[in-house]
């Protein structure tokens, strides 16, 4: 394949992984902990959407809005069950960790039993999956609607957080938390908020995943997790624009790998760079705050 | 003794349940060593795979008895521990958390390839691991006493461990890092010291468990298994060596005794998980929570 089609694949795909990695990010630059039950809510965001548009046979889009709607929803849940009491004991961060690993093990495992383990299809018009004709690449018609969906939500996030109230309220909270209470910010609230903005772009990235391959799985999060924590370490733990670059880096370099030939060390290369960013940039490779690592 | 069996294997309890339970003791024992010293690591199963294959390959295709089989994973987890700690152990909470993730993930796919890459490399078709497949028809040479044996000593060394000033230093370090490197407490060389020894009974472990279940193969040393294994030692706690234990014991029975539970084990370790650490988060195995019950009951009775 030329380069040019090799671009194009990298570009949609690391818009679905950007997309992603955005929720866990947010999540982590306004509280500073780690949401690892965010993959679970993805899955669940395509199953919610599968649901809809196959079982209830709503057209695609109120489907997807019922999806991205219900993974919102999920993640106030969580916030309920696994964060909120943590925060108010002012547990360790790590105890939040593993309080979210807790109701990820649940959300699998509950859709594991609902939907059993054998992959769910949508029924698709065929006339989605061909090409975008006169092009000088080959891209399908979901893969064009996923990438301009997955830029118009990271656009629509960043106008929120810029240039709204809402938005100046949940900076303040993420540079101090004490102080933005004491400017009467509801915190507790925001954080709620920022919760059910985390499940959105979960259960948006989710959908639009289960459409692009046109299989949903329970197990659908656990590879995505990881690539998820690879793109927010690339881009600085808790840097919401490393996150969105992080996500094209990933897929870029899965691409450059099937490209090459090294399909099967693809995964292990990635880790790979996960681990040496930790170490050398723990920063990301665009931060330029310094973290305490130590 | 055999009623004493007979009785245990009637509520779901077999030989079998008990041996797998008893890996899982040496598997909390071995995360709840790093917890202890507050060094949050998610490495232990990757540690486990390295040993199990270590060991299945030193007894299977080199002949060397079980004993050996154990000497050498032990020996290469702790190796390989050591090398990883140097850089690793730099990061803290929630950096190491991640990055020891990443390392489980390499070993899978490093143990998936292994026999590929070296066969590359040697020109030569060489099977040791098996690749995707693993090892299958390994002899189940594991016995009980031998399990009980290593954790007997593993205890040992732990509570011995505990009372030293090795003991004191991984709890200051747990308090306070800093702190602790002021009052002349040598950080690194203790964080790398804990995670060998951690990395060693995991790896152990994994030699125990690959001659119990007669096949290993990458898949079964995923990242669920990583949190079950954080589940024991959550539940039990990590205040004191007892924790893990009982940790431990009570995740693998409760699906055997409540068979219908087997199905939903994996909501049950996560409901688990979540209620521990909101509600106990010292674990159930704290010795101040029985104090306190203790003291309440008494109290009542006056």
């Amino acid at each position: 394949m030329t380069f040019l089609q090799q671009t194009v694949n990298a570009l949609w795909l690391g818009s679905v992984y950007s997309l992603f990695a955005l929720g866990y990010a947010l999540v982590f630059s306004v509280l500073g902990v780690l949401n690892l039950a965010h993959s679970a809510v993805f899955m669940w965001g395509a199953y919610l959407g599968w649901l809809a548009a196959t079982q209830m046979n709503l057209p695609l889009p109120v489907a997807g809005l019922i999806a991205i709607l219900g993974a919102g929803l999920i993640g106030v849940l969580l916030d309920i069950i696994a964060f909120a009491p943590l925060r108010k004991r002012n547990a360790p961060r790590i105890s939040q960790l593993i309080s979210s690993l807790g109701v990820s093990l649940i959300l699998v495992k509950l859709a594991q039993i609902i939907f059993s383990a054998q992959p769910q299809f949508f029924t698709l018009n065929s006339s989605l999956s061909q090409s975008i004709p006169k092009l000088p690449f080959k891209i399908t018609v979901i893969q064009g609607t996923i990438f301009v969906i997955s830029i118009l939500s990271m656009i629509l996030l960043r106008l929120l957080i810029r240039h709204t109230r809402s938005g100046k309220a949940i900076r303040a909270i993420a540079m101090d938390s004490q102080t933005a209470a004491l400017f009467g910010v509801p915190v507790e609230s925001f954080y709620r908020f920022v919760f059910f903005l985390s499940g959105v772009l979960a259960g948006t990235a989710g959908l639009l995943y289960g459409l692009a391959f046109n299989n949903v799985l329970p197990f659908m999060g656990d590879s995505i997790a990881l690539k998820g924590l690879t793109v927010i370490v690339i881009g600085g733990l808790g840097n919401i624009e490393g996150a969105v670059i992080g996500g094209f880096v990933i897929a870029g370099l899965e691409i450059a790998s099937i490209a090459f030939g090294s399909s099967t060390y693809r995964d292990a290369i990635i880790f790979l760079l996960l681990i040496l960013v930790l170490l050398f940039r723990p920063q990301g490779l665009m931060g330029e705050k310094t973290v305490s690592r130590v | 003794m055999q009623i004493i069996w007979d009785f245990f294997a009637d509520i779901g309890l077999t030989q079998s349940v008990f041996q797998f339970m008893l890996v899982n003791i040496i598997l909390a024992l071995s995360i709840f060593i790093t917890l202890y010293a507050g060094i949050f690591s998610l490495a232990n199963i990757g540690f486990m795979a390295i040993g199990a294959y270590a060991g299945v390959i030193s007894t299977q295709t080199f002949g060397l008895p079980l004993w050996a089989g154990i000497l050498v994973g032990m020996i290469i987890t702790g190796t390989s521990a050591y090398f990883l700690g140097l850089p690793v152990l730099r990061l803290q909470d929630i950096y190491l958390a991640i990055a020891t993730i990443g390392f489980g993930e390499i070993v899978r796919i490093m143990i998936l390839n292994f026999d590929s890459l070296l066969s590359v490399i040697s020109g030569k078709t060489i099977i040791l691991t098996g690749n995707a497949l693993g090892i299958k028809g390994i002899p189940k040479i594991t016995q009980t006493w031998h399990l009980l044996v290593f954790i007997f000593l593993a205890l040992l060394i732990l509570h011995r461990l505990g009372n030293s000033r090795y003991g004191r230093a991984m709890r200051a370090l747990r308090d306070d890092e800093q702190i602790a490197s002021g009052m002349g407490i040598n950080i690194v060389k203790m964080k790398s010291a804990m995670f060998v020894l951690s990395a060693i009974l995991a790896g152990a472990a994994g030699v125990f468990s690959g001659h119990l279940t007669r096949i290993i193969s990458p898949g079964v040393f995923n990242f669920a298994r990583v949190v079950d294994t954080l589940a024991f030692a959550v539940l039990g706690g990590t205040t004191t060596w007892a924790g893990p234990v009982v940790g431990a014991a009570i995740l693998t029975a409760i699906p055997e005794l409540a068979r219908p539970l087997k199905a939903y084990n994996q909501i049950f370790n996560g409901i688990v998980l979540l209620l521990v650490i909101v509600y106990l988060p010292n674990g159930v195995a704290d010795p101040k929570l029985w104090g306190k019950i203790i003291r309440k009951i008494k109290q009542r009775k006056q």
